[in-house]
């Protein structure tokens, strides 16, 4: 009795052994047919010309405004993001008041919302027959307010769980102790929540550094001024420069990379903590 | 005491005012605008055979990509959390990707490989059309929303553990036996939290569908699309009619994505 079952153990262990290598294939044959081919032609096309041609298309000055405004503006967007995400995050955790659940239901609406009703949505608020009369339809106002919505729920729900988790009793022995609500936050309640916040910024970045749809109408993609490196790149494929469109998107594609391997550490210095 | 008080009610007010300014009025704003002057017009615009169309090949999108990445997605989990291989962290790595790369830059990826001079230029060259038709954007939607099943199962199945798929397989179950019976019931839920962001942002993809698909209209247009395309044209009450359609998914996406999360956690 012992020894079948010692049989029919090793047996299944046996199995669990070789069924993963077909499975391994399948994956692996998945994301190089869907993921990483298409992103390397998109490599091996911005070195078409070699990298003086790489580098003559990056360095456009069309190029280069778009990609600064889009720089420029994903950072003030995440600084935004990290105030108020952390503040949003902290009412919802802490506050009680009615409504409170329907509003935290309501967080992840831009990321279930497409994007481009994401930007018709801002404009009939903020467009041209505004009923506020705040019109910021083709300035850079309105790249910024469209890269906040889409942005809205990722440093709100990377600091969420840790508010819940969050120990109490040390903010309670702090105030005991004469601590004012200033001091306990940015010495107890703030480097607890730095990892969610560093995280949920780094994703915010990301996001903010390739968004297209909800800019492209709120925008008017005016070069110089309003014109994202998404919607260059978009005019670019559809002026037949694929070589200058695969240029920028490798430029992109680089910075994407950095922050999420940024997010990896912190997850892991977070982790640690 | 007062000095918290009016500190909370600050920060309440501050969260409260930020969220009604970026999100709830203007949500709100696109329903007023749309039902303004009734129902008859805003229908009207999204039952031209365009807008149908349009609503049809949406569909057919999430038809087919959302099982795809929902299988892809459930072994792909097994696989990191059952099985040590030292090729699991890069593929945890590439699947992430779709999230670091702009939706333009997916759309270019295709449009470069399998158009005039790519590497799978081939396939167009033997009938098999890709680009501007219905395989590419298929291709664009699956490349989008790889990530979500994985990302939601694979935390479930690290939580529920080893212990009842052994005992299954002690007891004389297969492989497959023990996965239909054990292993999916137990992460069911995070599969359909995972399934229900797949649909959501296979639903709403505008740009990396719109650069394969060279936009036809009644052709290749899918809802997104189409809205984009009635805007530009000024013809806002077909944009807004479109737009509501599409949040109204969107809010069907995020009730199931609430009532999941209760689920979840229970």
């Amino acid at each position: 009795m012992a020894e079948a079952l010692a049989l029919r153990l090793s047996q299944a262990a046996g199995e669990r052994e070789r069924a993963p290598w077909l499975g391994r294939g399948m994956v692996v044959l998945y994301l190089s047919a869907i993921v990483l081919l298409p992103l390397a032609a998109v490599l091996s096309k911005s070195l078409d010309e070699g990298l003086a041609g790489f580098w003559s298309a990056v360095s456009s000055a069309e190029s280069v405004a778009a990609l600064k405004l889009t720089v420029i503006a994903s950072l003030i967007v995440v600084a935004i993001n990290a105030v108020f995400g952390t503040i949003i995050a902290w009412v919802l955790v802490r506050d009680e008041f009615p409504g409170k659940k329907a509003l935290n239901a309501f967080i992840d609406l831009p990321f279930a919302l497409p994007t481009i009703v994401a930007g018709i949505t801002l404009m009939t608020l903020y467009g041209s027959d505004s009923p506020i009369g705040v019109n910021v339809t083709f300035t850079q106002t309105a790249v910024v307010l469209a890269l906040l919505f889409v942005t809205l729920p990722f440093v709100v729900r990377a600091v969420q769980p840790l508010l819940m988790e969050m120990d109490r009793e040390m903010e309670e022995a702090a105030a005991s102790l004469g601590a004012g609500g200033f001091t306990i936050f940015r010495r107890i309640i703030f480097p607890n929540l730095l990892p969610g916040i560093g995280a949920g910024v780094a994703l915010a970045f990301a996001r903010a550094l390739g968004e297209f749809g909800s800019l492209v109408l709120i925008t008017g993609n005016l070069p110089f001024k309003t014109l994202v490196s998404s919607v260059f790149i978009y005019q670019q494929i559809e002026s037949g420069n694929t070589a200058g469109a695969a240029a920028v998107s490798v430029v992109l594609l680089g910075a994407s990379l950095l922050l999420l391997a940024g997010v990896g550490l912190i997850q892991r210095w977070g982790a640690k903590q | 005491m007062s000095a918290s008080a009016s500190s909370r009610w600050g920060l309440r007010i501050l969260a409260v005012g930020y969220l009604a300014a970026l999100l709830i009025v203007p949500v709100g704003m696109i329903f007023y605008k749309t039902f303004e002057h009734g129902l008859t017009a805003p229908i009207e615009a999204i039952t031209t055979p365009n807008a149908i169309h349009a609503l049809e090949l949406t569909l057919l999108m999430v038809a087919i990509a959302v099982p795809l990445n929902a299988v892809f997605g459930i072994a792909c989990a097994i696989l990191l959390v059952r099985h040590r291989w030292w090729g699991n962290g890069a593929i945890d790595a590439i699947i992430n990707l779709p999230f670091a790369v702009s939706p333009v830059v997916i759309g270019l990826s295709l449009f470069l490989l399998y158009g005039l001079g790519g590497w799978f230029a081939g396939v167009s060259e033997a009938g098999f059309q890709i680009l501007f038709a219905v395989p590419g954007m298929v291709l664009a939607s699956v490349f989008v929303s790889v990530p979500f099943v994985v990302r939601e199962t694979v935390p479930v199945l690290q939580e529920v553990g080893t212990e009842q798929e052994q005992a299954a397989s002690t007891l004389g179950a297969g492989a497959w036996q023990t996965f239909w019976r054990v292993t999916l019931p137990s992460i069911r839920w995070g599969v359909a939290y995972g399934v229900v962001l797949t649909t959501a942002r296979v639903l709403g993809e505008f740009g990396a569908v719109s650069v394969v698909s060279g936009k036809i209209s009644g052709q290749t247009e899918t809802l997104p699309i189409f809205v984009a395309k009635q805007f530009e044209e000024f013809n806002y009450t077909g944009a807004y009619a479109g737009a509501v359609l599409l949040a109204l998914l969107a809010l069907c996406a995020l009730l199931a994505m609430n009532l999941m999360r209760g689920k979840e956690d229970a």
